[in-house]
């Protein structure tokens, strides 16, 4: 009996997460619109593109194949696998212990993988420069990433997301240099990964600059929408891991009861929307940068990690 | 006996290669040379396998009277031998499984056929070999033939000059061989490995074999700065002898390093485990980068074998890290880690070296930029390769990752070390390994996105064709391999124990019996990883999306001419290209590590010369290493070259002065 409730609060955690996630991004759209003194688009507008796109037919490049055509699926696919087994409301879920830290940031990197060689499947001078760049991108991203993950499973003694929250939700965290480090590390990765300003602009087409937008420009219908989905549950995702982390205040334990999933669930919305309102307002006070500039604003992200694992061994707790 | 049945096994690979030599120029040599070798490895990896699996048909020992007369040849069966058996067996089946189709083509087959079952051979012997003697003998003998095999077409413009490189290096590792072992010898020159085993060496000796032992397995290995030869020289070979060299000769140089170091060195000094895990950090990533500059495909794959033999020897330094501070849990978990990693490399680098094979095969061509589109000609191929690139980029499902993520498990056991200098260096080290992950990734988004997707950029790679059913038959066990052990890897894991058990006393638990196949190195609260849930979960919400959107949305498509923000241009060289794909890692690293210079050369106004962008990469280690070497032995040959114009009376006062030196320090040292 046990067994069949932790499932179907796995379960909905994950449709939780699908549904959240175009509702993460609508939301940040319209306060970056709001803040610029437009009145921008409804919250909804993001779950009425996904449905307009699925609708519609898909045009196919000529000579693209059948890994473009696979690509979409298994981008959605893995991301939203990582995102449900990040812990959002409750930690401790049926499948939380299939993947720690590192394989969460590891199926990232398989949709990334996916997704970068159908930038180039159909053979354009756009698809191969939105690929390169993001490989390039990642290539710095996902080390930092990992250096975050040191930091905080050092501490913790555990790459479970689950035990990191239960640890910092203990007595004995303190207030550390490291953990400020990891966390300023771990939002300019945030920030890379899903193509935001100063990194990449989410909101551009036909500039030079685009990254993310350029590996994806061929593609249409269904299939942009299943990618238009899984950049939304990344987002979330990476939302999901700084609050899991760094702020797991209200978390429901499995197997605590319904009103503590409620309380958990509750939590976690007023989460999402600290984390999208900060991020609106950074991305809105912020200048996108040149493409080169980025591996140094990566850069600086990795060694931030690197130094935030090495502090531990020298920092005392206050 | 197993050990006996594999010992028969190698004389009939020793007997078929010389028979090679006199039937070469007979039809069915091919399929007889390749046929026999498949079946003997396909025999020896099933025993070796099952003596791993039921350990009770180990251990055994046989001395037979060949080799020094005083010494005899000892043959043993430990399960340390045993694994590195499969993993040698393994590759040498797929190997001769496909050289079965690809051989054929071979213009040169008398060039090939009498090595190859000679160097299966000799890597297997190296395995078995229980004495010094046996152990350098196979060792040499194994360079050598994979030597033959490199020259098999040496009148392809730089594959003598390889060929020679390799040469040299591969004799200046087996001197630093026959050093160690002297050393681990002793003055009383015990040779048999259960002599030395018995009698570990003093502190500074140690030391000192360590140094050889890098060197010399470690330039057999390709460890960085010794890595020089091997991206010239496995590329060199046929595919499937590439595929050997790379993925399994390897292997057996990682074998020699832990047979030595781990096995007859005695207990380690802890600073072992700061020099080693540097030393494979650095050569992770500086392998990684030299791949992602490189368009010729096998070569890239050479350079990338670089790679992996770091992450293998960040595992191993780990554990000698670990074993010197008498944590044996930890160093069973780090050893676990290499040890995997050595048998997943072997795999996916075979079947990606069958898949540039395949390619070479349909193309004649390995550079990169003269390919692309192959995946509408090439479909098959195409997909194996596609799964051994997400495997070497450790991505989950697939295998290449099972064992990262145990080396980082193992990189985070670090903290509990009490040396310094160790908690401070390793998780540094664990910083490496997590870029060139990731830069792995970039490398073969490249590798297969150059060569097989985009469109086709010559008329060759337009007229490809689909490789033979033989070396599809190599390739897609190999690729079921790799999701295999990336799903199921508690069972390789298991099946490592003894081996693991032997070599530091300790074990990770049976993984086996845990809850849904979940992996868990040390306690289930602390990490845990289940690559067949992450599959069933990736397959089941794939197929759902799928199902659930061509049903109730919409299943319409239509083909129509690239988007391309409005610009699409017929040419199918304005695609991105291996260089440009590599050109922002490039800007990024390669100023540092390659000393990268770009120029860029715009005619002026009115010239209607075609602008061009000119980029120089230097190859650092062999400008600060070699080249001053190589002139230094021919200042010193030239000086020493007078020496053959002497005159009468210089030569005896030479004679004379060499029989003073000789009695002074005769006389100085009693």
């Amino acid at each position: 009996m046990a067994v069949i409730l932790d499932a179907i609060v796995q379960l909905g955690e994950m449709l939780v997460v699908l549904v959240l996630a175009p509702l993460l991004a609508g939301y940040v759209r319209t306060l970056k619109a709001r803040l610029l003194g437009r009145r921008g688009p409804p919250l909804v507008q993001p779950y009425r593109d996904l449905l307009r796109l699925l609708r519609k037919e898909v045009v196919l490049a000529h000579g693209a194949s059948w890994v473009f055509r696979v690509a979409p699926y298994l981008v959605f696919a893995t991301t939203w696998v990582a995102a449900a087994l990040v812990p959002t409301f409750a930690t401790g879920l049926l499948f939380n212990y299939a993947a720690d830290m590192i394989a969460i940031v590891a199926l990232l990197g398989s949709a990334r993988f996916m997704l970068a060689l159908a930038g180039l499947d159909v053979g354009t001078s756009f698809g191969g420069i939105g690929s390169s760049r993001e490989m390039m991108i990642a290539s710095l991203a996902e080390p930092a990433m990992l250096m975050v993950v040191f930091t905080l499973s050092l501490l913790a003694g555990s790459t479970q997301l689950s035990s990191i929250a239960a640890f910092m939700q203990g007595p004995d965290v303190g207030l550390r240099v490291s953990l400020a480090l990891a966390l300023v590390a771990l939002v300019m990765v945030a920030i890379a990964e899903n193509a935001r300003i100063p990194v990449d602009n989410p909101a551009t087409h036909l500039e030079l600059t685009m990254v993310h937008e350029a590996m994806i420009l061929e593609y249409s219908g269904r299939h942009l929408a299943l990618i238009e989905a899984a950049s939304y549950v990344k987002l979330l995702l990476y939302v999901s891991v700084i609050a899991c982390a760094f702020a797991p205040w209200g978390i429901a334990v499995s197997g605590q009861g319904f009103a503590a999933y409620l309380l958990g669930l509750a939590a976690y919305v007023a989460k999402l929307a600290a984390g999208g309102f900060l991020l609106a307002v950074f991305e809105t006070s912020i200048a996108k940068m040149r493409v080169f500039r980025v591996p140094d604003f990566l850069g600086a992200a990795l060694m931030l990690g690197l130094l935030a694992t090495l502090l531990l061994f020298v920092s005392r707790v206050t | 006996m197993v050990l006996e049945g594999l010992l028969w096994g190698i004389a009939a690979l020793l007997g078929t290669g010389a028979a090679a030599v006199a039937m070469a120029r007979r039809r069915t040599a091919t399929a007889l040379v390749y046929g026999i070798s498949l079946c003997v490895t396909t025999v020896a990896l099933l025993a070796a396998g099952a003596s791993l699996v039921a350990p009770a048909s180990l251990g055994g020992t046989l001395t037979l009277p060949v080799g020094l007369p005083w010494l005899g040849a000892h043959f043993r069966l430990d399960p340390l031998a045993a694994f590195f058996l499969v993993v040698v067996n393994l590759g040498g089946a797929a190997a001769s499984l496909f050289g079965l189709g690809y051989g054929r083509h071979e213009e040169s087959p008398g060039r090939v056929l009498p090595f190859f079952p000679a160097f299966l051979a000799g890597m297997n012997l190296v395995l078995l070999a229980a004495d010094a003697f046996t152990f350098l003998f196979a060792w040499e003998f194994m360079s050598l033939s994979s030597w033959a095999l490199v020259m098999a077409h040496h009148r392809r413009p730089g594959n003598a000059a390889a060929g020679y490189l390799y040469l040299l290096m591969a004799s200046f590792g087996t001197l630093a061989l026959v050093l160690a072992f002297g050393l681990l010898a002793g003055p009383s020159g015990g040779y048999a490995f259960e002599v030395i085993r018995q009698a570990p060496p003093p502190a500074a000796v140690a030391a000192a074999v360590l140094v050889l032992a890098l060197i010399g397995a470690g330039s057999k290995a390709g460890l960085v700065p010794l890595h020089v030869w091997l991206p010239l020289a496995h590329p060199a070979a046929p595919s499937h002898v590439s595929a050997l060299m790379s993925g399994v000769m390897t292997k057996v140089a990682v074998y020699g390093f832990v047979r030595i170091v781990f096995d007859l060195l005695g207990p380690p000094d802890w600073w072992w485990g700061a020099v080693v895990p540097l030393l494979g950090g650095v050569t992770a990533v500086m392998g990684v980068l030299y791949a992602l500059m490189e368009h010729d495909l096998k070569r890239l794959l050479a350079y990338h074998t670089v790679e992996n033999i770091g992450i293998i020897f960040i595992g191993l330094g780990l554990a000698l890290a670990f074993e010197a501070n008498a944590m044996p849990a930890a160093a069973a978990l780090a050893l676990t880690a290499a040890l995997l990693h050595v048998f997943n490399h072997s795999v996916f680098k075979s079947l990606l070296f069958f898949g540039a094979g395949a390619v070479l095969g349909a193309t004649g061509e390995r550079d990169m930029e003269r390919l692309g589109g192959l995946v509408h000609r090439m479909p098959l191929t195409a997909f194996a390769f596609l799964v051994g690139c997400a495997a070497i980029s450790a991505l989950p499902p697939f295998n290449g990752f099972v064992s990262e993520w145990l080396t980082f498990q193992a990189i985070l056991l670090s903290p509990a070390l009490p040396q310094w200098l160790l908690k401070f260096l390793i998780p540094a080290v664990g910083a490496l390994l997590a870029l060139s992950a990731a830069l792995a990734a970039a490398c073969f988004v490249k590798a297969f996105g150059i060569t097989f997707l985009g469109r086709a950029r010559t008329q060759v790679a337009r007229e490809a064709v689909e490789t033979d059913r033989w070396s599809l038959a190599a390739m897609f066990p190999l690729a079921a391999l790799c999701l295999l052990a990336g799903i199921l890897p508690g069972y390789f894991i298991d099946a490592l124990a003894p081996v693991i058990h032997a070599l530091t006393g300790a074990n990770l638990p049976r993984q086996n019996e845990l809850d849904w196949l979940t992996i868990v190195p040390i306690a289930q609260s602390r990490s845990s990883y289940n690559g067949l849930l992450l599959f069933l979960f990736i397959a089941l919400a794939a197929g759902l999306g799928a199902e659930v959107i061509h049903r109730w949305a919409s299943a319409a498509s239509r083909r129509a001419a690239p988007w391309d923000c409005g610009f699409p241009d017929a040419s199918p060289i304005t695609q991105y290209t291996a260089g440009s794909f590599s050109q922002p890692i490039r800007r990024v690293f390669g100023t540092v590590v390659f000393r990268a210079r770009e120029e860029v050369d715009i005619p002026a106004p009115g010239d209607a010369r075609a602008a061009r962008l000119h980029v120089q990469l230097r190859d650092v280690p062999w400008d600060a290493l070699y080249l001053p070497t190589a002139r230094l032995v021919s200042y010193v040959a030239e000086r020493l070259n007078r020496m053959q114009f002497l005159t009468i009376r210089g030569y005896l006062t030479l004679v004379f002065g060499a029989l003073v030196t000789l009695l002074m320090v005769l006389s100085i040292w009693q």
